[in-house]
């Protein structure tokens, strides 16, 4: 649905924002783009909706050059693009109501459309009673709420996130990653996400590609690029914070075992533990939930018994790497 | 009483007065309808923004410099072909707005231009995503938000028009400084002069309170 082709992105400064970037992004899925602050994600998001044009390459929506457009063609592509923001971009000057039917005024809506439409938005992010208020009176978590009926005021197909929860807590980044999944589950939307934390493409992403100096270094499943990361980049990311990078001293053969989907609910361990001898020091381990899926991921130490027999019955229930 | 304001001549006061008060409602008015869109024209033109133009942008920023460093008592001789050809005179009130609007409007034009400046980056983008014309950007965003900010600029704008409007005396204009200046300085008769100012004192002071108060209404933040 969304195609960008060996696009390249040079400001007027000299200062190169993209290096030739190849994404695409299929219809309905949640495509997460990762990567540091400078890495060139806000100015890959702009190219969606032609807030910045390519200098050499194609951006493309369903085989239409967004690059191309200008005017009403590019007017009109907008309004099936909604896009929020890290400050979320409310006019502080109108209220609530006033914020969300501006969309809707823009596109030549009537009085009638817009009194029924707005309260119907106001109600699916769960801010009916806030019609009368002005940003400045509302939460951040309200405020990017607000956003977002306003990014849907137009029913668009596509939602752009630009670090669309980078400025709240991490309970209100939740609530809204939750309703932004909603979203797309209830209304089919395809959702492009910048992001800088890993969490937030844990939680609700599809696919995730990994922007380093203006460069896809690494794209695929969540599952794939969090559990089995191909590009140093991405590990560096992953490690950020943690000491999963730092060195084990164990007097033994240490494997890393990745258990996806309903393996983790099996009593793996002790089993082969009893049935090989083969005893099991966990040095670092960390189970979570996907989108939709659980993984566990742990790095074992083995002792005694028979390790061969041990680490046989292991792949039988996951992935073991040395 | 009488013995303290022997040289004051009410009814020349209260004439002057007036006078100040035409060129200062009537500059002022132009001022906005001239500063104002040739703000949003600065604003619009400069980089990263929708026209941005560095042809246009540098042309009007040059304009708006000269205008501004030229010295108001030079702008008035300077501009007294310009002002005859206007409106007809170069002398008295009428003869004086001309240069006035002249002073103030790239004055006011530039204030304008910074008000809009401090519109927040994602509001504008947030607004163009919408599928915007630059016609709904301007009207639906930009004047709305920055509204508290140009009302601070044209409270400063009319309280620079004062002081102005006294040196618009030297072209015959009238008004409350061209009477400090010929009666309370020239003569020295300091009770007219204390008068003149203290009546500009309380309109600059209205002024600003007036402004202040407008601003705080149009504020959400």
């Amino acid at each position: 649905m969304i195609r960008l082709e060996n696009v390249h992105k040079a400001f007027a400064s000299g200062h190169a924002a993209l290096g030739g970037v190849d994404l695409e992004v299929a219809r309905g899925e949640v495509f997460g783009i990762i990567g540091r602050s400078g890495a060139g994600k806000s100015t890959l998001v702009r190219l969606l909706n032609g807030l910045e044009r390519p200098s050499t390459g194609t951006v493309s929506i369903d085989g239409t050059n967004v690059s191309s457009l200008s005017g009403e063609g590019l007017r009109t592509l907008r309004r099936r693009v909604g896009m929020i923001f890290q400050n979320f971009g409310l006019l502080s000057s109108r209220t609530v109501f006033d914020n969300v039917a501006l969309p809707l005024r823009i596109a030549g809506a009537d009085k009638a459309r817009i009194a029924e439409r707005v309260p119907e938005l106001l109600a699916r992010v769960g801010l009916i009673d806030h019609g009368g208020k002005y940003p400045a009176q509302l939460s951040g978590g309200q405020k990017q709420r607000v956003g977002i009926a306003r990014a849907l005021a137009t029913g668009p197909d596509i939602l752009l996130c630009d670090e669309a929860t980078s400025a709240l807590d991490p309970e209100t980044t939740r609530s809204i990653l939750t309703l932004i999944a909603d979203l797309n589950r209830e209304l089919g939307l395809t959702i492009v996400l910048i992001t800088h934390e890993m969490e937030v493409v844990r939680q609700v992403c599809d696919r995730v590609a990994v922007l380093h100096a203006g460069r896809v270094v690494e794209t695929g499943s969540v599952a794939q690029v969090f559990l089995d990361p191909k590009a140093a980049e991405t590990r560096a990311m992953l490690d950020e914070g943690s000491d999963h990078a730092a060195p084990i001293a164990f007097d033994g053969p240490i494997i890393r075992l990745t258990l996806r989907g309903d393996a983790i609910l099996q009593p793996v361990l002790t089993r082969i533990a009893r049935e090989t001898g083969t005893d099991f020091a966990i040095l670092d381990g960390r189970i979570g939930r996907f989108k939709d899926a659980s993984f566990g991921q742990l790095t074992l130490g083995l002792t005694g018994g028979d390790t061969a027999a041990a680490l046989a019955a292991l792949r039988q229930h996951g992935e073991v790497s040395e | 009483m009488s013995d303290w304001f022997a040289n004051v001549d009410w009814s020349e006061i209260a004439q002057a007065s007036l006078d100040t008060l035409t060129m200062l409602g009537g500059s002022l008015l132009l001022t906005i309808l001239l500063g104002l869109p040739l703000g949003v024209l600065l604003f619009l033109t400069s980089p990263g923004q929708v026209w941005q133009n560095r042809a246009v942008s540098g042309v009007l920023a040059l304009a708006v410099n000269l205008l501004r460093s030229v010295p108001f008592i030079i702008l008035l001789i300077v501009m007294i072909p310009l002002t005859v050809l206007l409106v007809g005179t170069s002398l008295g009130v009428a003869g004086a707005i001309p240069p006035l609007v002249v002073g103030a409007a790239p004055f006011f034009a530039r204030l304008v231009e910074s008000a809009l400046r401090e519109v927040d980056r994602n509001t504008i983008e947030a607004v163009q995503a919408m599928g915007a014309t630059t016609r709904d950007l301007v009207f639906r965003a930009l004047l709305p938000e920055a509204l508290p900010g140009i009302i601070a600029a044209a409270t400063v704008t009319a309280i620079a028009l004062v002081s102005f409007t006294a040196m618009a005396g030297a072209v015959g204009a009238g008004g409350l400084g061209d009477l400090a200046i010929r009666f309370g300085y020239q003569r020295f008769q300091t009770d007219v002069m204390l008068v003149t100012v203290v009546l500009l004192l309380v309109l600059v002071q209205f002024l600003q309170m007036a402004g202040d108060r407008l601003v705080r209404h149009f504020t959400r933040r």
